[in-house]
């Protein structure tokens, strides 16, 4: 592309005209995402409440989260929901996109429908799986015809279950999300690879593990950075199933669930929530930073 | 493709339809998993009022009488009404100011081009919930606490939907630009009748992700709102399930489904922006 120099490439330019037209964009971004981080670090070294400034208390939030059981059960519970919805993430949608891929009569029906909960919030999703998991709902309903269980499995009352629960819900929501992404990856693998492949007597299998698998890596390293932020950002799953305490006595409580729980309200410490604002954010970075690397060194 | 349909052609035509017929089994069990929970919500939303909820798949007496009664019973419709109000504020401000923001960053040759570039990209990795604290503070220092302005105007204009809009902006070809030149039009001029004309199908991903991004959220208008007047939808199905008066799995069933509803019917009608925003959303992260 050749560049005009100096911004005056082309006549009836004026040289203010990209800021004029930044100047909104630029503005809701300063106030609304730069000044927000900022004021985030800044609030993390003071003891300030939702009601008055507060003052400077050095790394005494950071020493007081690593003393705070509940800071270390939510940071767990955060960490163990990336540890499991990750692997599923990036397998199953790209199994789903492998067969959806093919055109087969009726294969566009299937394709939308499997992106439905997609669309449905994610308020929407939690209603629908907390009929289907309450102790009176129809998976233990079946779970109980089938004796499979006596009594009716605590989906939603026990904290382990309430988080095993919403891993649920956060990868049958992802499926048909991530299905896409796969199907733009594996639009872009030659057809004819697969021809010499089949000519050379590979299975299906084979086909898929020396090829498919192959191919779309690059799409597997995107898929499991961006479920692993998202699954570090889980909120909603958990406040629908299993109400405003996050589980009973706030055992599936995860990091942005204790953050909201500890900064807002008439008592809430913004100044302590900060400061476990501050480590989300280092371990959404450090989660990033990882998937970047991988994606580096499998490039080099 | 046609590799497939090259191997299959050596095992015979009988094979070929075993392979196929596996294919649909397994494609009807992933619709199982997929649509299921949501089709046992829409069943029971159906169901009677004096039948049992727990028994049978279809229901007995199917009505959609539970639809009537719970925007009788629960204020579903000004919930509505508040969202589409937020809704309407986001989707216009995102096209507006993303257009603009995405057509700067699409010219070359300005100074700080560059920082401001780095600095959007910088915005992009914080997550929302590690600055929902601070963004809270923000919010209620401009007196806009439990206001739907509130709720709308943090994301008034994403970083990501400028940075969809200069992709698009970079494909618009020169040519198109320097004729509109030629023609003596000034540079707003030509924003408008060249580059946003050429963009429409960025506008269009740009207009449904903000619009449902307005209506699905929930943890924003969960910190803002406290007066249930000023509810959104999302919040207010939340509180219908939670409400000792409701108790009816039939209306909450119902309430969801209503919910979900015009989003299915913005889905249908509009399938392929749906698909091109995935994709190119995913390319800019």
């Amino acid at each position: 592309m050749t560049a005009p120099e100096g911004g005056g490439g082309l006549p009836h330019r004026r040289w203010w005209s990209p800021y004029l037209f930044l100047a909104p964009g630029l503005a809701a971004v300063l106030l609304f995402s730069l000044w927000p981080f900022v004021n985030t670090v800044v609030l993390s070294l003071t003891d300030a409440r939702v009601l008055e400034g507060g003052s400077f208390v050095g790394l005494a939030n950071y020493r007081r989260a690593l003393a705070d059981p509940d800071f270390w059960l939510a940071a767990a519970n955060s960490v163990l929901y990336l540890l499991v919805v990750v692997p599923c993430l990036v397998v199953l949608p790209l199994g789903l996109a492998v067969l959806v891929r093919r055109e087969v009569p009726g294969i566009g029906l299937f394709r939308s429908a499997f992106y439905t909960p997609v669309i449905a919030s994610a308020v929407v999703v939690g209603l629908v799986w907390q009929w289907l998991l309450r102790s009176d709902g129809a998976v233990n309903a079946v779970l109980v015809r089938l004796r499979l269980v006596t009594e009716p499995v605590p989906f939603l009352t026990d904290s382990t279950l309430l988080l095993v629960s919403a891993m649920i819900v956060t990868v049958w929501k992802g499926l048909g999300y991530y299905m896409v992404f796969y199907l733009a990856a594996l639009g872009n693998v030659p057809g004819a690879l697969y021809e010499a492949a089949a000519l050379d007597g590979a299975g299906p299998v084979r086909r898929f593990t020396s090829i498919t698998v192959p191919s779309v890596k690059p799409m597997m390293l995107l898929v499991g950075t961006l479920s692993a932020i998202s699954a570090l950002r889980v909120f909603t799953e958990i406040y629908v199933l299993g109400g405003e305490s996050g589980g009973p006595g706030g055992g599936a409580r995860t990091l942005p669930f204790l953050i909201r729980q500890v900064g807002l309200g008439f008592a809430g410490e913004t100044g302590y929530a900060s400061a476990l604002s501050l480590l989300l954010f280092l371990l959404t970075l450090a989660f990033s930073l990882l998937g970047r690397r991988l994606t580096k060194g499998d490039e080099a | 493709m046609s590799g497939r349909a090259a191997t299959a052609g050596r095992g015979g035509a009988g094979r070929r339809r075993a392979a196929l017929a596996a294919r649909y089994l397994t494609l009807c069990l992933a619709l199982v998993v997929t649509t299921g929970p949501l089709a046992w919500q829409f069943l029971t939303s159906l169901r009677g009022r004096g039948e049992n909820v727990y028994e049978g798949v279809l229901p007995a007496e199917p009505t959609l009488g539970n639809y009537v009664r719970v925007a009788e019973s629960f204020p579903l419709l000004p919930y509505t009404a508040n969202t589409l109000v937020v809704a309407a504020l986001a989707v216009t401000s995102n096209l507006v100011f993303a257009a603009m923001g995405g057509y700067a960053l699409s010219r070359e040759g300005w100074r700080g081009r560059r920082a401001v570039f780095t600095v959007l990209t910088a915005t992009l990795m914080f997550p929302f919930e590690s600055v929902m604290i601070s963004m809270f503070l923000t919010v209620r220092g401009m007196g806009l606490v439990d206001t739907l302005v509130g709720v709308w105007l943090p994301g008034a204009v994403s970083v990501l939907n400028i940075m969809i809009m200069r992709a698009a902006f970079l494909a618009v070809p020169r040519e198109l630009e320097e004729a509109a030149v030629l023609d003596g039009a000034n540079e707003w001029t030509r924003f408008t009748r060249v580059f946003v004309p050429s963009a429409r199908g960025a506008l269009a991903v740009v207009c449904i992700t903000s619009f449902m991004g307005a209506w699905d959220d929930f943890l924003w208008p969960l910190i803002v709102l406290t007066d249930s007047e000023h509810y959104t939808l999302q919040l207010g199905l939340k509180s219908l399930a939670g409400a000792t008066t409701v108790n009816d799995q039939r209306l909450i069933a119902a309430g969801a489904m209503a919910a979900l509803l015009p989003m299915m019917l913005l889905f249908l009608a509009l399938q392929r922006f749906f698909f091109r925003g995935v994709g190119e959303g995913a390319v800019k992260v």
